[in-house]
């Protein structure tokens, strides 16, 4: 155990932790508005109860996103000194920025939510709820765009004398492709996530508490599962386009994902390959010819690159150096992430099939119901660990490698303090926080009458406020 | 001026913007248990910060980000050299910022009474940890020819440093004190406007011998003239309390705050951390900070974005302007 190996431990527990809530608050605070808005349009008390209901699920959420977000910003100097001092030329922007224009936007608009029933015009109130989510979007995009820099480097220069990389063109940081199709493809998977969440709660209620606000359940089950279904659509399309694009700038991350090891035209897709733990006799191959070419290129008869003739160039290029990512790992995420992710499409699109034309699930259902809620957040985990993973040996891909980033003042000690520290608060806190979430789909929706013809203003936030 | 001046100045700005607003809400966090009796009390005063406190956080997000943005060299040193430090500081933050979401939404007793004393010792920690951190800043610290730290947890906990803590804690309380005295009513209005006197005394002579040490220890004339109105402010807010003008009394101490914080950037400027090393090991405005062309950048950006900021904060505490009450405060069951 060195300090380089914990803070890589600590960065991979805090950031998959913080990264189970985070698409979650982004996509419920979209539909939290929807269904504000939808009430504040046709005032059906429904949608006043379920805009409660599912605010209540979003800020329990929410909380924990923005408190383990400070160890997000923190950590890049706390463990990570040497790489904060060469990127931050570049990489500090994203983030000041990000404080600036999203943080402060959805802190303040968000607090004017939970406490505004019944003081702000209804309008307006309707109106802080969708700035939030708009603040949410936007921190989503600016924190990406920092991640994708480190993917693909763009504008910048390596000033030697320095020792550091110098930002030349602030636009093409702000508009890397790396960072336009990552966002698209996060959104998408955010609004899975919160779709996935809403559809499993809503027919858990719907089937286990039968002849209880059926209709309200009813209706959301199906629009957290139409969610669910077009965000998957838009997963798998910006999914695409990302291999192709990574084909392109990162050739050793598909080749990794793939574990191709030799160059191959056409290439063909892997759908399962299981070697022996040395990785001398192959087990188990179940292949699609032409399929990686067309992933990674477009065409069927693309040429792909392999492992080996990537690690050869790179020593060509950078210098003697294992340039290869964990190979198991990474082809084992790739395939987790989109196999998770399909999964819960299916279990939407079954809940769809089984809620046609009035009809009610069978008890059955319940199990799906708990489980898909959790299909996004191992997906979101998985694609995750797979594109940092893939990224190794590199913090910046091509520019500096992930050992040459780390805190040099780092004691092994500290570091074991912090690691273990975090990790038993991050643990503490998903256990009260899951139990308030259970509790709250328990409890059901609540009542709505506490809002309306308001005289006392004690009332008004009875639901959320404190 | 140059650029890393301004930004030097910015981030002034953005430290005093967190040291006002979440000065207060620390304040009102580690009092709450105590200076409410009863559930509904403390339900009341916390209430006061509900709205806001998120907000007010991000202040030192953005500070954080502006000094990474801004001078990476500082941001490196500090953040990797105030290590376990920061880590105490950000459990204090997490545990807090949690408590004060989810103590209303279960009622059982045992689970607020929990969550309140999680909440005051998560405002009492980083309340403290900030004093010490720009203590030692401005004191300066061992730093080596790379910039790197090169002591410990103990090395901060110094007796200057300390003092420094003390002064934070004691100017938040008071600071809490007066924004309870100008946001509740009855009973809690009473024993806020009460207590604001002997937690200010102490406050006073904390603060007074500590910026007397930091101007002795380097000093220019703004910081020494700053040192002495900021003494002055808390003394006038003092008064403002026992005639009753409540308003006064808050802003003014939010002024002793904002005048602390230009008196310790102003001894610190133009270095950002000094070293106790080496003299020419100290990191500087110059030596620490980004690229003219980044500076340019986010000065455009922060131009823009900063009034826009202020405009829609502002009118969130115009909107929850009204004071709170324990009677209006309904203990959710």
């Amino acid at each position: 155990m060195d300090p380089l190996m914990l803070s890589r431990w600590q960065f991979g527990i805090t950031t998959v932790y913080h990264f189970f809530f985070v698409p979650l608050t982004l996509g419920l605070a979209w539909i939290t508005a929807g269904f504000h808005l939808a009430w504040y349009r046709t005032g059906k008390e429904q949608y006043l109860r379920l805009t409660r209901f599912v605010g209540e699920l979003f800020l329990i959420n929410f909380a924990i996103g923005v408190v383990t977000g400070l160890v997000q910003e923190f950590q890049f100097g706390m463990n990570w000194s040497s790489y904060s001092r060469f990127v931050g030329d570049i990489f500090g922007a994203p983030l000041a920025i990000e404080g600036l224009l999203a943080f402060f936007l959805e802190s303040t608009f968000l607090g004017l939510w939970i406490f505004g029933w019944g003081r702000l015009p209804k309008g307006v109130h309707v109106a802080t709820i969708w700035i939030a989510a708009l603040g949410t979007a936007l921190s989503a995009y600016l924190i990406l765009a920092a991640n994708a820099w480190m993917q693909h480097p763009v504008g910048y220069e390596v000033n030697t004398a320095a020792g550091r990389a110098e930002l030349k063109d602030f636009l093409a940081v702000a508009t890397n492709d790396t960072a336009v199709i990552t966002f698209v493809h996060v959104m998408a998977a955010a609004f899975l996530t919160a779709g996935a969440l809403v559809a499993g709660v809503a027919m858990w209620r719907l089937v286990s508490h039968p002849g209880k606000d059926d209709g309200a359940f009813r209706a959301t089950a199906k629009v957290g599962s139409v969610i669910l279904l077009i965000a998957g659509l838009a997963v798998a399309v910006t999914g695409d386009m990302q291999g192709k694009l990574m084909t392109a700038e990162q050739p050793m991350k598909i080749a990794a994902g793939e574990a191709l090891m030799n160059t191959e035209q056409p290439a063909a897709f892997s759908l399962i390959t299981i070697k022996s733990l040395d990785g001398t006799q192959t087990l188990v191959d179940i292949r699609i010819p032409n399929v990686l070419s067309f992933l990674a290129t477009g065409n069927f008869n693309g040429k792909v690159q392999g492992v080996n003739d990537l690690q050869a160039q790179y020593q060509q290029t950078y210098g003697p150096g294992d340039y290869v990512p964990n190979i198991p790992v990474t082809y084992w995420t790739f395939r987790l992430m989109i196999g998770a992710g399909t999964l819960a499409a299916l279990a939407a699109a079954w809940f769809l099939f089984r809620m046609r034309k009035g009809k009610l699930p069978t008890k059955g259902a319940v199990t799906v119901a708990l489980a898909l809620p959790f299909l996004p957040l191992a997906a979101n985990s998985f694609g995750w660990l797979f594109t940092e993973i893939g990224r190794q040996p590199w913090i910046v891909f091509g520019l500096m490698q992930t050992s040459a980033g780390v805190s040099p003042t780092s004691t092994t000690l500290d570091v074991l303090i912090t690691v273990v520290g975090f990790t038993v608060l991050y643990g503490a806190l998903a256990v009260v926080m899951v139990g308030l979430m259970a509790r709250r789909v328990r409890d059901g929706l609540p009542e709505a009458a506490a809002d309306q013809g308001l005289e006392h203003e004690a009332e008004a936030d009875l639901g959320f406020g404190y | 001026m140059d650029l890393t001046t301004v930004w030097f100045a910015l981030i002034a700005g953005l430290w005093i913007g967190y040291f006002f607003l979440e000065g207060f809400d620390f304040g009102v966090g580690i009092l709450a248990p105590f200076l409410g009796k009863n559930e509904s009390e403390r339900r009341a005063l916390l209430r006061t910060i509900g709205p806001v406190w998120d907000g007010n956080e991000v202040w030192v997000i953005v500070a954080g980000g502006a000094t990474f943005a801004a001078f990476p060299e500082w941001y490196a040193t500090l953040f990797s050299g105030f290590y376990l430090a920061l880590f105490l500081l950000l459990v204090g933050l997490i545990v807090r910022g949690i408590g004060i979401e989810y103590r209303n939404k279960r009622s059982s007793t045992a689970w607020r009474t929990r969550w309140d004393m999680l909440i005051a010792l998560g405002s009492f920690i980083p309340a403290l940890l900030w004093g010490v951190a720009f203590a030692n800043i401005v004191a300066g610290v061992p730093i080596d020819a790379s910039k790197n730290f090169t002591g410990d947890l103990f090395t901060l906990l110094n007796p200057f440093g300390l003092l420094g803590g003390l002064t934070t804690l004691s100017l938040f309380l008071t600071h809490g004190l007066t924004f309870l005295a100008l946001k509740t009513e009855g009973d809690l209005r009473a024993r806020a406007n009460a207590m604001v006197m002997p937690v200010g005394i102490a406050a006073a002579v904390i603060a007074v011998a500590f910026l007397g040490w930091a101007n002795a220890q380097r000093g220019s004339t703004l910081s020494e003239v700053t040192s002495v109105v900021a003494a002055l402010a808390l003394v006038v807010a003092l008064v403002a309390n026992r005639v009753k003008r409540e308003g006064w009394a808050f802003l003014l101490t939010g002024v002793t705050l904002a005048l602390a914080v230009v008196s310790l950037f102003a001894a610190l400027y133009p270095d950002v951390m000094p070293s106790s090393t080496n003299p020419a090991y100290s990191l500087t405005i110059t030596n620490a900070s980004s690229t003219p062309y980044t500076l340019t950048i986010m000065t455009v950006v922060a131009v823009i974005f900063t009034p826009i900021v202020l405009i829609y904060q502002g009118w969130t505490y115009y909107i929850f302007r009204k004071r709170v009450s324990v009677d209006r405060t309904p203990v959710k069951s």
